[in-house]
This record gives structure tokens, C-alpha cells and sequence, in this order.
């Protein structure tokens, strides 16, 4: 091992362990995270806190389905973060679509359109498999095997086609 | 001679930098067991502060973004090596009160800068309250700190603490300019009743809102630095400063925790409330211990 794998593996310990996460709250997400950041669950304890902008935060938390209206905010939102940056799908909604599969304006995979490293599966998931999938993800970017955030860059043309064929060809909204 | 105060201001910054980060975590950690939570690990600051070093983009906003930064950050440590720790100065004889005061603007007036360079309307908010908030603080702060430079007929940091060494402390001398004081110094670190500024929910967190990656790390550290400015003049200036620097920073850490301590109670003032609070209370009270200081001093 030379010292620059040496140098990236300390760093990727001290990422691992400061998380500061978004959460996107679009639907019934939103409820579980509370009781995991306060007291009862203590979230803060693994290094993970909660964070108002997109240009602090590491951890792009998508709780439940998004429609097409609102991927596009997503969109925006996982750009404006800054890399090394990780994307976290919670629930069913963000996997297979959920209890909203067939609806005509949500969005069915969330892997489709962002890099997603880590699901959480569940309906909702309960705090502790919420804890559980953040210790999986520590580890994950300890090893450093996640990294959706370079899959984004290389396959940047291929997530752009699929962007443009769920919103239309105005990915960017002009003003 | 000068290459002797580059590495004694060198390795003061470096400790001040380890005491004061490994301090503000172990303060999450009281704040964690006040809400019956474990809280983080004592060093988790260290581990934020070089999780932003360490990332690998960062976005700048122009060339007065970046300047703002980097006079911020400078600003505040030329500022600290001012400051004597205990029986330690940097450069002994230049602990001068005044110089410090107006050095200490130099980090909030490039913070300001560079946050309104950025363009972010909720950068502008956030400065707008913090430099409306001085106004506040500063009032009373410095009419309490004339008022010990006045009787001991020095500004200078080592004479005010040697003077309390060999009488008594400034805290017991004058308790109520103690207590504004105090305040005052909540007020300038934005603790809890005073943090409209960088309030996470109504406006982003401010100021610093568009920094990210190691600008957001180089601000973090900045903060850290004025922490020690601002809690180390009032260990100075009311508890008698130190004779070693094992005593002042004891009484530094009482302070501080006390400080937080306080802080995790409360909720958050508006900017108006917490000016008019300053300049009712503090104002007044600050006021009222000058007649009867100056009163005893020229009876």
C-alpha cells in the first residue's frame, strides 16, 4: 500500500464518520425521522446530524415517492451538493413506486434518474432499520465502495436521457 | 527575534485550535446528556472540520467571495495572538484591549463581505441581523471594559489581569457588569437566545448558507478562533486571567460549558427582541454599575 491509498483510506474514515444529511420530505417519510434524530434513537451519536442547504450536506435523504413535479427539485438539489455526495432512497415508494406504482405522475425507480448508494426498505421504515441502514452506509464509505457520485460523472449521458424522457425536454427551467 | 514569535503565534494557534474544537465537541456531548441523549463522541468536531478539508469540490462565487474568506479567517487569528492565555502572550507587553476590539471587526466585516458576494438573499438576511446584533452587544460590553480600564488607568490585558491577581477579581468587584458581560460575550458567539443570525430553519443557517467544501471548513476553524477571543477577554477581564495556563484554561472551560449550558435552554430571541434587550437591560444595568464604580473610585 502506498502513502496515497493510505492518505484516501483516513480520509474516507473521517467522512464516514460526519455525515450532515438533507432530507427531502415529500410524504409520510418525514414522520420517522424525528423520533431517529431526538433523544429516544440518537442519530447525532454516529457523527449524523441534520443540515439546512444543500451546500453542507453529504447525504441526499429522499423519504418517499417523488412525483415528476418535485424530481426535478431533486435533480437540482443533488447538483447543488458537493462531491463526495451520497444519496439514500427510504421506503418502498423510492424502489418499485410503492402503493403509488400506478399512478400517472410519480416516479416508479429512483435509480433511473439520481445514483442512489443505499435503499432502505420498508413502509415506512422504523427507526431502527433507519439506524441499521446508516451503519451499513458508514461502512460502505469506510471501504469506500460507495460511490454513486462517480457513476453520476461517467455515465452523466445515459442519467440525462432518462431525466429528459420522465420531465421533458426543459430539464432546466428557464426564467 | 521575529522568526522566535512566528513559531511561538504558530504553535499557540495550533493549541488553541486542538483546546478549543476538543472542547466545543465534549459540549455537544453535555448538551447530548442534557436532552437524555449519549451525544457524540468528544472529538466529532475534528472529524467535521476535516470531513470539509477533505472534500473533494468546492464552489466559489467570485473573487470577493474568496477574499472575504480568507480576510475572515486571517483577521481573526492575528487577532488571537493578542490574547494571553494564563501567564502566556505571544509577543509579551502587546496584549492591548483596544487593539483586539478592533481587530476583532476585521473577521466579522470579511465575513459580511464575502457572504453578500455570494449573492444569496439568505446570506444578506443573516449578515444584516448579525451586524444589527453588534450593535446590540458591543454597547454594553465596552462600557463595562472602560469602565476597568478606566480605574486601572491601563488598556492593556496583562495590567487588568496582574491587577487582579494581587487584589481581587473583577467578578466580585463589580457582579453586575459581570452578569452583562457575560451576556454580551453569549451574544457574540451566538449561543442559544442570540442566534437569530445563523437560525438553520427560518433562513438556512445565514451567512453560511452557499459555503461549502473547504471554505465551509476554513469558516468552521474561524469560528472556533473567535470563540477563544471572545470567552478568553471575559476570563481576563473578570476572572482574573491565570497564573498559569493550566488555571486559565480551567476557568475557561467552567465558562464555556456554563455557557452552553445556559444556552441549550432557551429558545430563540428575534433580532429586534435581542437588540432591545441588550440595550434595555444590558444598557441599563451597565449604566448603573459605572455611577457606583466611578462613585467609589473618586470618593
Amino acid at each position: 500500500m502506498n502513502t496515497k491509498e493510505l492518505i484516501e483510506k483516513i480520509k474516507n474514515i473521517v467522512r464516514g464518520h460526519s455525515l450532515y444529511m438533507l432530507h427531502y420530505c415529500t410524504g409520510c417519510g418525514a414522520i420517522e425521522l424525528p423520533p431517529t434524530m431526538t433523544s429516544r434513537f440518537d442519530m447525532e451519536r454516529l457523527g449524523i446530524a441534520p443540515m439546512a442547504t444543500p451546500r453542507q450536506a453529504d447525504i441526499l435523504l429522499i423519504t418517499g415517492y417523488l412525483s415528476k413535479k418535485t424530481l426535478r427539485r431533486v435533480i437540482y438539489t443533488y447538483e447543488q451538493m458537493q462531491s463526495p455526495k451520497w444519496v439514500v432512497g427510504f421506503g418502498s415508494c423510492t424502489i418499485n413506486g410503492g402503493i403509488y406504482y400506478d399512478s400517472y405522475s410519480t416516479i416508479n425507480r429512483l435509480d433511473l434518474y439520481l445514483p442512489v448508494d443505499l435503499y432502505i426498505a420498508g413502509c415506512m421504515p422504523r427507526p431502527e432499520a433507519i439506524i441499521n441502514g446508516f451503519k451499513k452506509l458508514i461502512s460502505m464509505i469506510e471501504k469506500g465502495d460507495a460511490k454513486g457520485w462517480e457513476h453520476y460523472i461517467e455515465n452523466k449521458k445515459w442519467y440525462k436521457k432518462n431525466q429528459k424522457k420522465a420531465l421533458g425536454n426543459s430539464l432546466y427551467t428557464t426564467r | 527575534m521575529i522568526i522566535k514569535f512566528l513559531i511561538r503565534g504558530l504553535l499557540f494557534l495550533i493549541g488553541a485550535f486542538i483546546f478549543q474544537v476538543s472542547l466545543s465537541g465534549f459540549s455537544r456531548k453535555v448538551v447530548g446528556r442534557i436532552q437524555k441523549r449519549y451525544g457524540p463522541v468528544f472529538w466529532q468536531n475534528f472529524r467535521d472540520i476535516f470531513k470539509f478539508l477533505f472534500k473533494k469540490t468546492s464552489i466559489s462565487h467570485g473573487f470577493i467571495f474568496d477574499f472575504g474568506v480568507l480576510m475572515a479567517f486571517g483577521g481573526t487569528m492575528a487577532t488571537l495572538i493578542f490574547v494571553p492565555f494564563g501567564n502566556f502572550a505571544v509577543i509579551p507587553g502587546q496584549t492591548n484591549f483596544i487593539v483586539i476590539i478592533y481587530l476583532l471587526a476585521i473577521g466579522l466585516l470579511g465575513m459580511a463581505m464575502s457572504a453578500v458576494g455570494s449573492g444569496n438573499p439568505n446570506a444578506s438576511i443573516g449578515i444584516s441581523r448579525a451586524l444589527t446584533q453588534m450593535l446590540g452587544y458591543e454597547l454594553p460590553f465596552l462600557i463595562i471594559a472602560l469602565i476597568i480600564m478606566f480605574t486601572n488607568q491601563s488598556s492593556s490585558l496583562e495590567v487588568l489581569v496582574n491587577s487582579q491577581i494581587a487584589g481581587t477579581w473583577n467578578l466580585i468587584k463589580m457582579p453586575l457588569g459581570a452578569v452583562v458581560a457575560f451576556i454580551s460575550v453569549m451574544g457574540m458567539l451566538g449561543k442559544k437566545p442570540f442566534d437569530s443570525p445563523i437560525a438553520p430553519a427560518e433562513i438556512a443557517s445565514g451567512p453560511l448558507v452557499e459555503y461549502s467544501g473547504k471554505y465551509l471548513g476554513i469558516l468552521m476553524i474561524q469560528h472556533e478562533f473567535a470563540t477563544v477571543i471572545e470567552v478568553g477577554l471575559f476570563v481576563n477581564l473578570f476572572l482574573g486571567g491565570g497564573k498559569t495556563i493550566l488555571d486559565f484554561m480551567i476557568k475557561y472551560i467552567i465558562v464555556y460549558i456554563l455557557m452552553v449550558i445556559i444556552s441549550s435552554f432557551l429558545p430563540r430571541f428575534k433580532v429586534e427582541e435581542s437588540v432591545k434587550f441588550f440595550w434595555k437591560w444590558g444598557l441599563s444595568i451597565s449604566i448603573i454599575q459605572a455611577v457606583i464604580t466611578l462613585g467609589f473610585y473618586f470618593s
